[in-house]
């Protein structure tokens, strides 16, 4: 708990101790507001977060990935990794360090669009439980991709390598849920196949976290998922740390 | 106190380290000789519990570095051969990283940084960021990091690489104090090194072991230089173990 512990803190420290988090934040917090005022958050006359919540997993391929390619490709070009494993520290802790810390610092970049929130519920009366939902499925999302990047960060020494790969996994994983494409699928596939691929879209869960509901297969979901990812991340890790 | 039993490890086609075995006690500074590629840097690797061995196993202080991977890396102290730090840091935000990892609080981890910090001779980049560091600095810095749980046991690999010769000294000076109460393996091929901090050595080349001696023994038997028996010893047993092969 502790070896966890003290790399968690020293990652988060990291992103503060160097240009990279305030960057992000400021990209970010800019295009999220962007992109909801787009959406016509003020014309929908509507007090709810829709316009806002609606283009997050657009932002997100292309955000989530910039904060986790540096995990660990970074760590194995410098070779600061040979460091971090010959301390009393198990993989498994060193991941899950990087990833809550990662994790938390895409938690505050969320939190900072509270002016969103505040505009909102002073113009009208906003639905709260909707709100919490919205974030809560943005926040599972955020850690999906993160997730995603993780495991593509430890696969490549070069960050923009593995930057690219997880914006194109992640995209997929988006796209694969849009109308869209749906329709296009069931023009070849059978439906059984169709629904399969759109059962495993983030766009999907995340809609339908977004509508309110939580639902224990959209939850289980994304709880899979970053499971997953991190324990293939783990596994990978261990098989390449010293090339 | 550190145990080696036929220690093999392989990338590919290539053999790191071809069945070493060796054992080394308190008190002793083993010294790791050998041309580059030898398998210097594997074997420490896999002592340091870094990589996974393909076959054999080892102990440091009676932990199995295969079943017990966690206790051995609390016991020994490692510097790597590139001196591998978060060049972001400072000085002492890194020292204070590695007391957090191995678990050093309070009054212990102020002792720890007072002991260490001069022994290092780092007090004037304490507050400097890794990054603006020079390779020697750097290099005590990694020292600093690899003494400051007091290990018994310490592996460094190439311990004074990149240092000018007022620093190699004081390196040399700090593994011969310690040298009485730890289990020290040291890598280099600087051989007057050899002669000034080891108390034995073993000369690998080709991941094997070739000769198991101390430097006084070598000197005497070869009657020569360390420098010569070092280039007969590696040079004649690689060129009859490619005729054999």
């Amino acid at each position: 708990m502790n070896s966890f512990m003290a790399v968690f803190k020293r990652e988060l420290k990291g992103y503060f101790a160097t240009p990279v988090a305030y960057v992000f934040l400021v990209i970010f917090l800019f295009f999220s507001g962007y992109l909801a005022f787009k959406e016509g958050f003020y014309e929908m006359r509507q007090a709810d977060m829709g316009a806002f919540f609606k283009n997050l997993p657009l932002l997100f391929v292309f955000m989530v990935p910039s904060t986790a390619m540096r995990l660990w490709s970074e760590e194995r070009k410098v070779g600061s990794i040979e460091l971090l494993l010959t301390l009393p520290i198990t993989i498994t802790q060193a991941v899950l360090g990087k990833f809550f810390a990662a994790w938390l610092f895409l938690g505050i970049a969320l939190a900072l669009t509270f002016p969103m929130v505040i505009t909102v519920s002073y113009l009208g009366d906003p639905d709260v439980g909707l709100i919490i939902t919205g974030y809560l499925g943005s926040l599972l999302m955020a850690g999906g991709f993160l997730a995603i990047g993780c495991f593509f960060s430890a696969l490549s020494k070069n960050q923009v390598v593995s930057f690219v790969l997880s914006v194109v996994a992640c995209a997929v994983l988006v796209f694969a849920g849009m109308p869209s494409t749906l329709n296009y699928l069931s023009t070849f596939l059978p439906a059984g196949l169709v629904s399969a691929i759109e059962g495993m879209s983030f766009q999907t869960h995340f809609e339908s976290i977004q509508k309110g509901l939580l639902w224990f297969g959209d939850l289980s979901y994304f709880v899979l998922l970053i499971v997953g990812w991190i324990a293939a991340c783990t596994i990978v890790l261990d098989e390449r740390k010293a090339r | 106190m550190i145990e080696v039993k036929e220690l093999r490890r392989r990338f590919g086609p290539v053999v790191a380290v071809d069945g070493i075995s060796f054992n080394v006690e308190k008190g002793e500074v083993l010294g790791l000789l050998g041309p580059n590629g030898a398998g210097k840097t594997t074997a420490m690797r896999i002592l340091a519990c870094f990589l996974k061995p393909d076959s054999g196993t080892a102990s440091v202080c009676g932990h199995d570095i295969l079943t017990d991977p966690t206790a051995v890396k609390r016991s020994l102290g490692y510097l790597a051969e590139n001196v591998p730090a978060y060049s972001e840091m400072t000085v002492g935000g890194f020292l204070n990283f590695v007391c957090d990892a191995r678990e050093i609080r309070g009054r212990a981890r102020k002792q720890a940084l007072d002991r260490v910090v001069p022994a290092c001779s780092i007090e004037s980049v304490y507050h400097q960021t890794i990054d603006t560091l020079s390779k020697g600095y750097k290099r005590r810095v990694g020292l600093a990091q690899a003494l400051i749980h007091d290990p018994k046991v310490l592996i460094l690999d190439e311990p004074t690489d990149g240092l000018d010769p007022n620093q190699k000294h004081d390196v040399r000076k700090l593994i011969n104090k310690m040298a009485k109460d730890k289990c020290i393996i040291i890598s280099t091929h600087i051989l007057e090194e050899v002669e000034a901090v080891c108390t034995r050595t073993i000369i690998i080349a080709k991941g094997r072991v070739l000769v198991d001696s101390t430097p006084k023994d070598l000197k005497e038997k070869h009657q020569c230089s360390l420098n010569s028996v070092f280039r007969k010893i590696t040079t004649t047993k690689t060129v009859k173990s490619a005729k054999s092969a």
